[in-house]
């Protein structure tokens, strides 16, 4: 980590850790606060779950490989993310189906970690994230996933809408559920690629229902929603980093211990 | 030429036989009422014209071009989404304040715009899902038991209303009815379905008979009426479909 002396100039900006990890968790935020609100909507929280535990076995088939992590995250996320819904479309018991596949996923991958040869691997780092850590190629990676997910479902967002309110009303409207589960699948496998050095594969899902979770009781439409859960993302990130860069916690539990505390509150105001 | 077309529809579920050589057309301008036991397969059915479930033979056929509106039996509202009345109006696609407004006013459910679909009752929901259906145009509207869980005057005032939007709009409505006997007495035609079509009618409007009055009640409006069943054959079990439902 090279701490440059502070001047004008953006570079050295970017130079400091805290602001990387600062836009690191506000990207993640961007992303995470309207996919997390269909995930909500369409309780898909163990889906999520399945899909981020996924994740670790990518990391270690992609070490296995000398790949990128993040190509072997998503690629596995991905792969995840297609049995899940292809088993769910074939009408299975998805309950146990999910907590299987989850935690054979996670299990299989720390195995696998243990194989790859030579350097250690620090395991903490894929299971709780390394925000910290964050370097500007990180960066380009998390802002350019980002973007791509909230311009897909900027694009898909009506259709999503409907299929989510009512599948029979979408196909009524010529609009297919079945395509609009698959461009949530992929939005999924994208973020948990993204958010696996942020706040780890333990804690992806969390980012993704405790927002859009906290921002239900204030809004009234699906719009104010997700908009709300990109800010309780973006404050829960700030506050997160701040608990630990001053009371030295670990940095990926206390932006989800923020939020946590958001939603805590914003339920107690719904009351 | 006809809007939708059913020719020889055959479905079944794990064996069961849902729909057997099911046939039917539905022309411009017409209301059409499907009545039959529960299990007959109406829903099935329904689904199966607006392309949720695919039959196993047959074939269906829409006018090109078919603009068609669908009241589903029931909604079921997710409390976790949060969602307006003017926002579920505007899904999928955005609609002009004002066709909104009369939307609303036609199907009886004016200012219920910044209401959540969740604080909306059975009733309310059903005429605004109705309003949705309506800001597509539609030439044909079809619904699944819309009146299910009204008490007879309740349904006779959407039969009312559903009526009125016929005749200001021209469009034809295909709807199932829960009730065997009693049906919309402005339909141009009745069909009963039990797997198959059973038989086909007009409902018998009896409306200034005075067992009709001690029948339905006051307050709807000669909106019911009887429809008497005509069936000229029995099933291969050897059960006459009187079994199934005895005449009213």
């Amino acid at each position: 980590m090279t701490m440059a002396t502070p001047t004008s100039s953006t570079t050295t900006m970017l130079d400091d850790f805290l602001v990387r990890a600062a836009l690191a968790g506000g990207g993640l935020a961007v992303a995470t606060g309207p996919l997390g609100s269909f995930v909500v909507w369409r309780r898909m929280a163990y889906f999520g779950d399945a899909t981020a535990h996924a994740a670790i076995l990518g990391v270690a088939l992609a070490l296995l490989f000398s790949a990128p992590v993040t190509l072997g995250t998503l690629v596995v996320s991905l792969a995840m993310g297609g049995a899940v819904s292809w088993l769910s479309m074939r009408g299975h018991a998805m309950d146990s189906t999910l907590g299987v596949l989850s935690h054979s996923a996670l299990a299989l991958g720390l195995v696998a970690i243990s194989f790859v040869p030579g350097v250690r691997v620090d395991l903490s780092a894929f299971l709780f994230g390394d925000i910290l850590a964050v370097t500007r190629p990180d960066l380009v990676v998390i802002w350019g996933g980002a973007a791509l997910v909230g311009g897909l479902l900027l694009w898909r967002w009506s259709r999503l809408l409907t299929a989510t309110l009512s599948p029979d009303l979408a196909v009524a409207s010529g609009i297919s559920p079945a395509r609009e589960q698959l461009v949530l699948t992929l939005a999924l496998a994208l973020v948990v690629a993204l958010a696996l050095k942020v706040v780890g594969a333990l804690l992806i899902a969390a980012m993704l229902i405790i927002p859009a979770s906290a921002a239900r009781s204030l809004a009234r439409t699906p719009e104010a929603m997700a908009l709300g859960a990109i800010g309780v993302g973006i404050v829960a990130a700030l506050g997160g980093l701040a608990a630990s860069f001053y009371a030295d916690t670990p940095a990926g539990p206390s932006v989800v211990a923020v939020a946590a505390a958001i939603f805590l509150v914003s339920a107690l105001i719904r009351r | 030429m006809s809007l939708l077309t059913a020719t020889d529809l055959s479905l079944s579920f794990g064996g069961q036989a849902v729909l057997e050589h099911v046939s039917i057309a539905i022309e411009p301008g017409e209301i059409v009422t499907l009545v039959g036991p529960n299990g007959s397969g109406k829903s099935t059915l329904v689904k199966t014209l607006i392309g949720l479930t695919a039959p196993d033979a047959g074939r269906i056929t829409r006018k090109p071009g078919l603009r068609l509106g669908y009241v589903p039996q029931k909604l079921p509202i997710d409390a976790t989404l949060p969602m307006t009345v003017a926002r579920f109006l505007n899904l999928p696609k955005r609609q002009p304040k004002p066709q909104i407004a009369q939307a609303l006013a036609d199907t009886g459910s004016q200012g219920l715009e910044q209401k959540q679909l969740s604080a909306l009752s059975g009733g309310q929901l059903q005429r605004v899902v109705l309003a949705r259906a309506l800001l597509s145009e539609p030439e044909l509207l079809i619904l699944d038991e819309p009146t299910q869980g009204l008490d007879q005057p309740g349904e006779a005032a959407f039969y009312q209303l559903l009526e009125r939007i016929r005749d200001a709009r021209g469009c034809a409505v295909f709807m199932v009815s829960h009730d065997l006997h009693v049906v919309m007495s402005a339909s141009d035609r009745v069909i009963c379905l039990n797997h198959h079509v059973c038989c086909e009618g007009t409902p018998h409007v009896v409306r200034d008979a005075p067992e009709y009055r001690a029948l339905f009640g006051p307050g709807t409006g000669g909106a019911l009426a009887l429809y008497q069943h005509e069936h000229d054959h029995s099933h291969d079990d050897g059960h006459a479909h009187e079994q199934h439902h005895d005449h009213a």
